[in-house]
């Protein structure tokens, strides 16, 4: 019996226990194409609402003649013709360029040494790297504001510490002249975009294996040998992304020449945003400010391809 | 115990507020009106950031006060930067919400005129009632007749300047014409006390001074058809190449970076003799006569005196800024904005803000020429002639949309500017002409 018994005791453990009771939701996501639906629904209405939207709106109201309060009628392509053939739209386009390329060569450098610095161990790195990011946290038209009285023509403390310094003997028209306005705002923009490749260069950095290092060094390879051969390949990829990200942002940079020098003087240091402001926000033309804001697209969308072609290639070596 | 169940408890409920009313919802039907609760009107009124901060005060404080206790309202008062106002107004327009009131500078409300309310009825009344409103409050405040607003004052410049300096350099009162003026501005330059004035991207000091320049030498945007552009003339590559000389020999350089502040800042701390500006830099000095002073250590205020800009070929002009009261469309109180708009521009209650500014601006009808006001402080007096001595953006046409257009786009001013930074006068000049051929012939 007692044999009889245990063979009974064990089939009853080893009884089936039904799941516990399923809700509807739950049975809905176990398929894996509605889960995934799901997931991506929150980011879908978020691009379709604050991205798609004003880019159709955009364009909508780049081919009417809309200004503020007066509804458009479709005019074609009379927008773009129209600034197409616009002396200031011409200096803006400039502008842009000048202001993006040189200002990425020199945050892409400058954010790079950074981020090799703070890779290494030195004692109060934690602090140093949360210190770094400072500019990059500061809203930008508050910081803006700061360098705006440190280039004032009149109250400069850069001009007087140089001054004092014996470096400079007449004051320096940062932001009257039209040369230097220009410097201004891209000494501005590498000061506050330098954070953010530094930090981020840092975290590609930081996935790099020490041991290839250790290889490279074994095998005779000197620092610049190993950045060269090592650091750099398995880093590109990120900087690429990186300066991609930081190009779409300088080209459509706006609050910090619109606070600067409101895009003069005559227009020095106009740009794609702060011309479209002026015209759509300030004259009140809303189809030609959009028609502003849409060229940049083109262009854009040429850098992007071309950085993405080249990050796939670089990733398929 | 009885249930109570939903549809009973919103029966009770129905009941209870009914019964509550005075004479219930049959008494509130019959007297057409509102029940007392829900009758507190707001108003929001947005302006600009007062160069008298105690206008502001007074407009915050006690008028907010004496407006809940005279029409019921719940006044707010909104301050911002001027410079930002046209951004609020297009994004209040595009939304179809905002404030109820927006008071704008210059010709700005032509920019505006279709998302205006009619205020022609608030304006002919407070025009009768107040000896009828300057010509320049009108043209800008009118669409084809119609008021699309209602004018609140009339600002302008003068130049501002040093008295005991121009003595100094040889000018026992300010120069009245412009080569008079470059005599005097380089020996004063010559002593580190240059002129200065903005040839920058900004809205009140560079229109209000290059604009009258122009005009003085005989220039001007368009014939009175409004259409046909004649910048490119003799006068005005005449004017280009003096003020390229003027700047240089003259002028604080800095200044085709300054913005409507800078100058104020620079006059007060000694780094300059005179510039073209309201009375803001002034009434500081007397705010504070013991934080400005002259290098004798005396009170600044003592030794500043204003006058009007010098005169060339053309004449002597300068650029009034009209200030004007809009009611938008969008708004749901728009007799109550209009009511408003009436209450604060009669004579009583507007008085009280126009003594505030103590001649920072005129008042927009003639009356207030008279105002006791002026007697206070001569150094003020010049100020009241302003709106009688100037003209408008897009002379000689009107200052219609196109004018503002110019006007913030800043073509005539970087005409200046182009010029001062080394461009050939008569390319500048030029190139001016082209942009106002697409703006005015469009």
């Amino acid at each position: 019996m007692a044999t009889v018994g245990s063979v009974a005791s064990v089939a009853f453990k080893q009884q089936y226990i039904p799941a516990a009771k399923r809700g509807p939701i739950t049975r809905l996501l176990e398929d894996e194409r509605r889960l995934a639906f799901c997931l991506m629904l929150p980011t879908v209405v978020l691009l379709g609402l604050f991205i798609a939207y004003p880019f159709f709106n955009g364009i909508l109201l780049a081919v009417t003649d809309t200004r503020v309060g007066v509804p458009g009628h479709f005019v074609g392509m009379d927008n773009f013709v129209k600034i197409w053939n616009d002396d200031i739209f011409h200096v803006a386009v400039w502008n842009t360029c000048l202001y993006t390329f040189v200002t990425t060569v020199f945050k892409l450098a400058l954010g790079l040494s950074l981020a090799l610095l703070l890779n290494r161990h030195f004692r109060g790195k934690a602090f140093i790297r949360a210190f770094i990011l400072l500019p990059f946290i500061i809203p930008t038209v508050l910081s803006t504001f700061a360098w705006k009285w440190m280039f004032d023509p009149t109250f400069s403390v850069l001009n007087w510490m140089l001054f004092h310094a014996g470096i400079i003997h007449t004051r320096i028209n940062w932001l009257g002249d039209p040369v230097m306005a220009m410097v201004s705002v891209i000494i501005v923009n590498v000061w506050r975009g330098v954070p953010f490749y530094a930090i981020s260069l840092l975290a590609g950095l930081q996935t790099i294996s020490p041991e290839l290092h250790e290889a490279a060094a074994i095998d005779g390879a000197r620092a610049w040998a190993r950045f060269r051969h090592v650091t750099w390949p398995l880093l590109l990829p990120v900087t690429l992304v990186i300066v991609l990200f930081s190009v779409i942002q300088t080209f459509a940079d706006f609050q910090l020449v619109y606070v600067l020098t409101g895009g003069g003087p005559a227009n020095a240091t106009q740009l794609f945003a702060t011309y479209a402001y002026q015209l759509g926000i300030g004259t009140g033309l809303l189809s030609q400010g959009a028609a502003i804001s849409l060229a940049i697209f083109p262009i854009l969308l040429l850098v992007v391809i071309v950085q993405l072609v080249y990050i796939r290639r670089t990733e398929t070596l | 115990m009885a249930e109570i169940r939903r549809r009973k408890t919103l029966q009770l409920s129905a009941a209870s507020a009914l019964a509550a009313g005075a004479g219930g919802l049959a008494g509130i039907l019959g007297s057409g009106r509102a029940p007392a609760y829900g009758q507190t009107q707001t108003m929001h009124w947005l302006r600009w950031a007062d160069f008298v901060p105690a206008s502001d005060q007074l407009l915050k404080g006690v008028i907010v006060k004496e407006c809940e206790k005279a029409l019921g309202m719940k006044l707010t008062v909104e301050t911002i930067n001027a410079n930002d106002i046209q951004a609020r107004i297009t994004a209040a327009i595009q939304s179809g919400s905002g404030p109820d009131i927006f008071m704008t500078l210059n010709n700005w409300p032509q920019l505006y005129a279709d998302s205006c309310v009619d205020v022609s009825d608030v304006a002919e009344d407070l025009g009768k009632a107040q000896g009828g409103f300057y010509d320049i409050c009108k043209v800008v405040g009118t669409v084809g007749g119609k008021w699309i607003g209602v004018p609140w004052c009339a600002g302008g410049g003068l130049v501002a300047y040093r008295k005991s300096w121009l003595a100094e350099a040889g000018a026992t009162e300010f120069p009245k014409t412009w080569d008079e003026y470059r005599t005097v501005g380089k020996n004063l330059k010559a002593v580190g006390r240059p002129y200065g004035q903005t040839a920058g991207h900004t809205f009140g000091d560079a229109p209000g001074w290059w604009y009258p320049y122009l005009w003085s030498w005989g220039g001007k945007e368009v014939e009175a058809d409004g259409k046909t552009v004649v910048l490119n003339t003799k006068e005005t590559v005449e004017s280009v190449k003096f003020a390229v000389a003027l700047w240089k020999e003259t002028m604080d350089e800095g200044g085709l970076a300054w913005d409507d502040t800078s100058n104020n800042r620079a006059f007060l701390s000694g780094s300059i003799s005179a510039t073209n500006n309201g009375a803001s830099i002034y009434l500081e000095a007397k705010k504070k006569p013991d934080s400005y002073l002259t290098e004798k250590g005396t009170p600044m205020k003592d030794d500043i005196l204003h006058a009007g800009i010098p005169g060339g070929a053309g004449g002597q002009f300068n650029l009034p800024g009209p200030f004007t009261n809009l009611v938008m469309k969008y708004s749901k109180n728009q007799d109550a904005a209009k009511k408003f708009i009436r209450w604060m521009s009669s004579k009583e209650v507007f008085e009280q803000w126009f003594v505030s500014q103590q001649g920072y601006t005129c008042g927009p009808t003639k009356v207030w020429e008279e105002h006791p006001v002026w007697n206070i402080d001569p150094i003020l007096a010049p100020f009241k002639k302003i709106p009688v001595t100037g003209r408008l953006t897009g002379y000689a046409g009107a200052p219609t949309q196109k004018a503002a257009e110019v006007q913030t786009k800043y073509i005539i001013v970087d005409m200046y500017a182009k010029a001062i930074q080394g461009m050939a006068p008569e390319e500048s000049v030029k190139a001016a002409h082209g942009e106002l051929v697409k703006i005015y012939g469009a």
